[in-house]
């Protein structure tokens, strides 16, 4: 891309890049740790992602002040305005991913019962699923790639299913084992707290398409299929 | 989509062998202010003052293609250029009162054309183009002094009073506002906006943002090609042609 006659412009753009990558890497990392901390039972781990949750709000607020800087300052236009305002979209919108993976950490200790849920085999599988949507939507972002943003969109799909799955397998075995109710109930949370973050995803998929092409993506199908407690 | 008021179709510009414009075609309603923009040379001055002929006075200037005002060629043998010069006024860079009273700047127009039948009838001439100027509660107590006794925006309005004043169709403004500063323009921009609707506005700047916010149509040029014509709002976000993008975005170079 060509550069900008002001060079200060591109060094406030890159800035703002940076700051959306940070914050993008840290919420894969905390959605990815939350998980391994819930599967291996590790509460210090679970109490450390709690914490991190922090930095993520404090890069959102360093976002919003870049943005409302560059606009102030550079009069951004055409696709450097949909990317700055893109931008500011989209740390929210991590912002949110931060707070699932914060809720489904602060849920680890509640399931140390020692029950064996055949369903918590599903959930690592669905996390990867998640986490690589956040990622590859953010490097859609920082490449203003449209074609990887529809492709992260599509994928939205697959969560759901995964949701749907977990969803009737935690019913039967609450209604078999009624003593497991509680715990059972907590992993229906973090299951939807995953569903939420694959939405979240799907959510910055338009903003990047929109970013990139000044054109939206169209209002998403919503799959009637998602399960609803 | 509402009838045109200026058609320029295949509008080509030559100083002597250098070609200033290139087969430019657009329309321009009343309803619309339209903004020319694009860096200097591109030709958007040049375009603008074929549509009251200024560029006949210019030694060597031809033009060729086809400019009709209300269907009528400008440039045709019938076409008298100071009937014209009043239907399509015009304002320029730099303020240029004549070294006469206020009254005077404004009525100049109105009595050389025969507008007004009497005394009464001038001042009321006068006194609404003052008004639509947005110039009349600062001047109506010295209308007597000298018209470059003003300030700088003020003698802008003045010069658009005298525009206004032999009741044109169109009004042609050429960087209005880039001798002036942040409040005169300011004020400029917002009689733009009260003028719309009533007069055909055309608008030459390179103040990107002054663009952005006075007009509703905006045309782009570089090198003497009309690269996009389109909604302001549109051009300024999302514009279609890669050109536009770079040049608006800061990345022409």
């Amino acid at each position: 891309m060509t550069e900008h006659t002001v060079r200060a412009f591109d060094q406030d753009i890159r800035a703002l890049r940076a700051l959306i990558a940070d914050m993008g890497g840290r919420a894969e990392a905390a959605v990815n740790g939350a998980m391994d901390a819930l599967v291996t039972q590790d509460h210090e781990r679970a109490l450390a992602i709690v914490g991190g949750d922090q930095k993520i709000d404090a890069l959102e607020a360093e976002v919003e002040k870049l943005v409302v800087r560059i606009i102030a300052l550079r009069a951004p236009m055409a696709d450097d305005l949909r990317e700055v305002i893109a931008a500011l979209k989209i740390a929210g919108t991590l912002e949110r991913i931060g707070d699932y993976a914060k809720s489904v950490a602060k849920r680890v200790p509640k399931l140390s019962g020692g029950q064996r849920f055949e369903a918590l085999a599903l959930f690592p599988a669905m996390t990867t699923v998640v986490v690589e949507m956040v990622h590859d939507v953010l490097d859609a972002f920082i490449a203003r790639d449209a074609d990887k943003a529809v492709d992260v969109w599509k994928r939205d799909k697959t969560v759901d299913d995964f949701h749907n799955s977990i969803f009737r397998a935690l019913l039967t075995f609450m209604m078999e084992n009624p003593q497991s109710i509680g715990s059972a109930a907590h992993l229906l949370f973090i299951a939807k707290n995953l569903e939420r973050v694959g939405d979240h995803a799907t959510n910055i998929a338009e903003m990047v398409y929109y970013a990139a092409t000044g054109t939206n993506l169209g209002e998403r199908e919503r799959g009637n299929g998602t399960a609803t407690a | 989509m509402t009838a045109a008021k200026i058609t320029a179709r295949d509008v080509s510009v030559y100083y002597g062998e250098k070609q200033a414009l290139e087969s430019v075609s657009i329309d321009i309603a009343t309803e619309h202010v339209t903004a020319f923009i694009g860096p200097s040379g591109c030709g958007k001055s040049t375009f603008l003052r074929c549509f009251n002929r200024m560029n006949d006075t210019i030694i060597g200037a031809r033009c060729t293609g086809r400019i009709e005002l209300d269907g009528e060629d400008i440039y045709g043998a019938e076409m008298d250029v100071v009937q014209l010069r009043a239907r399509v006024g015009m304002v320029f860079q730099k303020p240029n009162p004549f070294p006469k009273s206020i009254y005077e700047n404004v009525a100049y127009g109105p009595r050389i054309h025969g507008l007004a039948m009497d005394k009464t009838e001038l001042d009321r001439i006068v006194e609404l183009a003052l008004t639509r100027a947005g110039l009349w509660d600062e001047v109506k107590d010295r209308l007597s002094e000298s018209g470059t006794s003003l300030s700088g925006g003020q003698q802008q309005r003045l010069c658009i009073a005298r525009a206004i004043a032999v009741d044109p169709e169109v009004i042609l403004m050429d960087e209005p506002c880039s001798a002036l500063d942040p409040i005169a323009t300011a004020k400029i921009e917002d009689l733009i906006n009260q003028l719309r609707g009533r007069y055909a506005i055309v608008i030459v700047t390179h103040n990107m943002q002054q663009a952005a916010r006075v007009s509703q149509r905006t045309a782009f040029f570089h090198l003497g090609k009309l690269i996009e014509f389109g909604e302001t709002s549109e051009l300024f976000t999302n514009p279609r042609a890669e050109k536009t993008k770079d040049y608006i975005t800061g990345r022409y170079g």
